[in-house]
């Protein structure tokens, strides 16, 4: 299959960048990023400078595959990563929009490359627990509803790959916030930082520059992990209760 | 800081107050509602001008009024302070813009409510602004008054409604707060974090008929003035 490809070229954070068109032969077989190594690899040929992408695991569960794809975080298919989306749904001919996530608080460092360790300090903000060291725990010594569980799982599904922020119209990082907060108060080992964790991580999120939400629930239509826009809800709550109904500051 | 201003300026608590003055507003529309269908009585006005005198001149609800005023100028202000803010977030934009993960409205309450704002000024300065600071209004007597003449606000409503464009500029606003009501009703629940697996379907389906039904009811208004007065 012939494509056409769009893609952002940007050489560093400080430089200006322009989209770049390249002609590439590619086959359905192909995952999106072995499209992108065979166009490195011929760019490399013609002794040019490789398109900067990031990747890592190609399982769909690191979250590093970080690239809006024809106008959506990780391309058109729901629940998929940019590592698991396949040329197979694209057809001969196409032309294919690359671009890196747009966001102030998520910088190209370049081209599809950017700098979400905004993220890495949102969660050191609030999104830990407390542990003993020492030895394992039994398994069953605190008891945990199964509903809880099932809810609490779901959150943790998030991979932190940040297409909710590539997807809202309003860059803001409310369901991976959410999801981090919602995962740790269902479950009895998030109680111990619960009453502060939530004005911390909010507290963050809000310094990294990220926008406010405004419930258009597009995160949760191109979220790789189907997360679901519950937890912004269970978020808000959280905040209201830990602001206004603690007695604490 | 306070924690109460940490609290308010907070993106999280911005949006708080997005969503309380809103589902204020969205109470305020149900009695303006039900006071202005007064008008399709068909009884030269005396319904709706005992009830447009009443509101003028009771203490409480002139008092509820300044609430209401300072409310929607909340909304707005803190509207488009969070519109700049998320402009801002965003920075620079995508080259293709994908449509199919959010619905317009959504998207668009900034617009939407600029709209809604156009369309308020228009209005008030047609009824509000010439009943409250001019003697263009004539006086009627009406019953139970003994003989005290009021405004007669509804023949202003039968003249303002005679004209098309008028009637146009009433369609074109209600359109763009129904479009609001769409996607503001079930938001500010949201916002407020009250999401319940049973009850949040109800709160969607009530807030869709709600943005349909109450501008279709204030659409009545003028219609039945231009077309069938």
């Amino acid at each position: 299959m012939n494509l056409k490809l769009k893609i952002w070229r940007q050489a560093g954070r400080k430089t200006k960048g322009q989209f770049q068109t390249y002609s590439l032969e590619a086959t359905p077989e192909m995952s999106f990023l072995e499209m992108l190594d065979v166009l490195n690899e011929k760019i490399i040929e013609d002794k040019g400078e490789p398109v900067a992408f990031e990747h890592d695991c190609r399982e769909g569960i690191c979250g590093s595959c970080s690239m809006v794809i024809n106008g959506q975080a990780h391309g058109p298919m729901g629940m998929t990563t940019t590592c698991q989306l396949h040329m197979r749904h694209f057809k001969d001919g196409d032309t294919i929009v690359i671009e890196p996530f747009r966001a102030r608080a998520f910088p190209v460092l370049k081209d599809l490359v950017v700098d979400r360790s905004s993220f890495d300090r949102i969660i050191q903000a609030g999104g830990y627990i407390s542990v003993n060291t020492g030895q394992a725990p039994d398994g069953n010594s605190i008891l945990v509803n199964q509903d809880d569980s099932k809810e609490a799982f779901d959150a943790a599904a998030c991979i932190g790959c940040g297409a909710c922020v590539a997807a809202c119209p309003n860059a803001s990082a409310m369901l991976f916030a959410s999801a981090k907060v919602a995962h740790l108060a269902f479950l009895p080992q998030g109680k111990v930082e619960r009453q502060k964790r939530v004005g911390r991580m909010v507290a963050q999120m809000d310094k990294e520059g990220f926008g406010n939400c405004s419930n258009t629930y597009a995160c949760e239509a191109e979220c790789p992990k189907g997360i679901s826009v519950d937890n912004i809800a269970k978020m808000n709550r959280e905040y209201f209760s830990s602001s206004v109904g603690s007695q604490k500051d | 800081m306070s924690w109460i201003t940490n609290f308010l300026t907070s993106s999280l608590g911005k949006k708080l107050i997005m969503s309380l003055t809103g589902l204020f507003l969205i109470v305020f529309l149900v009695v303006h509602l039900a006071g202005n269908l007064q008008l399709l009585y068909d009884d030269n006005g005396v319904a709706f001008n005992t009830y447009a005198h009443f509101m003028g001149e009771n203490e409480l609800i002139q008092f509820l009024s300044f609430g209401l005023y300072a409310f929607i100028l909340l909304h707005i202000i803190q509207g488009l302070v969070i519109w700049v803010l998320n402009r801002r977030a965003r920075g620079v934009g995508y080259a293709v813009s994908n449509r199919k993960s959010n619905s317009f409205a959504s998207r668009q309450m900034a617009l939407l409510g600029l709209l809604i704002f156009f369309f308020l000024a228009v209005h008030m300065g047609d009824f509000w602004y010439k009943v409250k600071f001019t003697d263009q209004l004539t006086m009627v007597p009406i019953e139970g008054l003994d003989g005290e003449l009021v405004k007669d606000l509804h023949a202003r409503v039968s003249t303002a409604f005679s004209e098309w464009w008028i009637v146009v500029i009433y369609l074109l606003g209600l359109l763009a707060l129904s479009l609001h009501l769409w996607h503001g009703f079930q938001s500010a629940f949201q916002t407020l974090g009250l999401n319940h697996k049973k009850y949040t379907p109800v709160i969607k389906t009530l807030g869709r008929l709600y943005a349909v039904l109450i501008p279709l009811g204030f659409a009545t208004i003028p219609l039945y003035f231009y077309f069938i007065k």
